[in-house]
Formats: C-alpha cells, sequence, structure tokens
C-alpha cells in the first residue's frame, strides 16, 4: 500500500484546559502513527500540536476554561495537516518577535518560546482569521 | 491526567531536583513551586536531575529561563544531568546549552559546583 495515497482525517474538540493537553497529546500521537510517522517525527508533531494548544489556553482564552478547541488531522499527498481552532482573543502573529534567550533569561521570562519552537518542529504554519470571529493555525509535517 | 512528579534532595550544598514524567503547561507550576522553595530557603546551587523524564515542552523549558538568572545573580546556577536524547534536543532547538551546563550524570554537575566553591 502506498501510505502517500492514503486519506486520513480525525477530529478533536476539547476545552480550553491545561490539564486537556495529555489527551491531545495522546489523540495526536495515535493519528502520527497511523500516517506512518516515524517515532521522532510523531514526537516533533505531537509537541507543536501542544505548543499550539496551550498558546491557545493561554492567550487567546487566558485560561478560562470553557473555551473551545478544535483539533482536525488529515493526511492527504505525503503531508499532515493539523487544524487547530479556537474562537478566543485573536492575536496577530508578525508582532511576536523571535525569542532572544539571553534577554528573556534577563528578563525572568517563562513565556515566549511556543510559537518559535512550533517553526522549528514543524515544515509549515500558518495563522488565519476565519469567519464568526474564529481564529485557526495550520501545522504541516511531510512524511519523507 | 498528565503524569508528572517532582522530588528535591540535598547533596551536601546542592538542591538536586528529580523530575519525573510530563512537563507541559499543565505540570511547570510544580516545577515552580519546588524553584520558589529554593528561592525561601536562600538555596541558589540546583541541580536537575531529567533521568526520568520523559517529556519537555516550552513551558516547562520556560521555568529554568525564569529563574535562572537570579540563582547565578547569588552566585549559584541551574545545571542539568542525566537528560534522554528526545528531551535535550527540545532545549538545543532553543539554543539552550549555549547558556546552561548540560552533565551526563548528576554526579558530574554536582563536581562542577564543587569546584568552583
Amino acid at each position: 500500500m502506498n501510505i502517500s495515497k492514503k486519506i486520513f482525517e480525525r477530529e478533536i474538540l476539547v476545552k480550553s484546559t491545561t490539564d486537556n493537553l495529555a489527551l491531545i497529546r495522546e489523540f495526536t500521537k495515535s493519528a502520527a502513527e497511523e500516517c506512518n510517522f516515524s517515532e521522532e517525527t510523531a514526537g516533533k508533531i505531537i509537541l507543536a500540536v501542544d505548543e499550539a494548544c496551550t498558546n491557545i489556553i493561554k492567550h487567546a482564552y487566558k485560561y478560562s476554561p470553557e473555551g473551545n478547541i478544535n483539533i482536525s488531522f488529515k493526511f492527504e499527498s505525503g503531508k499532515i495537516i493539523i487544524s487547530i481552532t479556537d474562537e478566543g482573543k485573536h492575536f496577530d502573529p508578525a508582532q511576536i518577535p523571535e525569542p532572544d534567550l539571553i534577554q528573556f533569561q534577563e528578563q525572568k521570562r517563562s513565556g515566549g518560546l511556543g510559537m518559535f519552537l512550533m517553526k522549528k518542529l514543524m515544515d509549515e504554519v500558518k495563522y488565519s482569521t476565519l469567519t464568526g470571529n474564529k481564529n485557526q493555525v495550520v501545522l504541516v509535517k511531510y512524511l519523507s | 491526567m498528565a503524569d508528572f512528579n517532582v522530588n528535591l534532595r540535598g547533596v551536601g550544598t546542592v538542591s538536586v531536583i528529580d523530575v519525573r514524567g510530563y512537563l507541559d503547561a499543565h505540570t511547570a507550576p510544580e516545577l515552580e513551586n519546588v524553584f520558589n522553595k529554593l528561592l525561601d530557603n536562600q538555596q541558589f546551587r540546583v541541580v536537575v536531575n531529567f533521568d526520568e523524564l520523559k517529556y519537555i515542552s516550552s513551558a516547562g523549558l520556560g521555568v529554568f529561563m525564569a529563574y535562572v538568572e537570579t540563582m547565578r545573580e547569588n552566585k549559584g546556577d541551574i545545571k542539568f544531568s542525566n537528560m534522554k536524547e528526545n528531551v535535550y534536543n527540545i532545549f538545543d532547538l532553543l539554543g539552550f546549552p549555549i547558556l546552561y551546563e548540560f552533565f551526563k550524570e548528576e554526579k558530574e554537575a554536582l563536581q562542577k559546583f564543587d569546584s568552583v566553591g
């Protein structure tokens, strides 16, 4: 069977709480494994999804536990496409600076690394605003 | 659901933090509590033993970033030991090896503290 021709789709809807991160990682792991990603690459995908959802919980919903996070996985044309949608506060990714570790350390900051890490882990990271005031981040990883 | 455990022990003048399981945005506050406790007790020489840590996200890395400067201002440091390759790779991706010392074994990290007095 040629995996690159296989179509795979799966979706999960979770509330915006950090205790759901473990569940999100489990779900992402099984999706990545079903798409035949190596353990190492699956690990990168899992972390990128965790970072995206953590950012949503922290910034879009400001830790309010009632927000919705929808995560859909699709495998087609040799790549996994993960679309993560929220209905929280919109943010402009262009306003987020590249992290400067020395400066962050001096400022005793604990945040600001997630978005940069997602870009390092995935092949593509795209942010957009959807109708109905929804925010979406799309993560793409190629199988090869 | 997240499986994380943190333990604090003293080895001579150094505080060793053992981290186990999954360190993410949900569990990072537990590690922050330990660092706050160390600051309350004026303990600035810290080794974090990662032997049983399976997973770390940037929320976990952020804890070290937030506390290391205070430790160094007080002639201490946060040093890392026994890290698995998958965990080390995340620190590496974010450039931590330039600013932190990583040791294969805990005793090497402890010795480094001893050697600087």
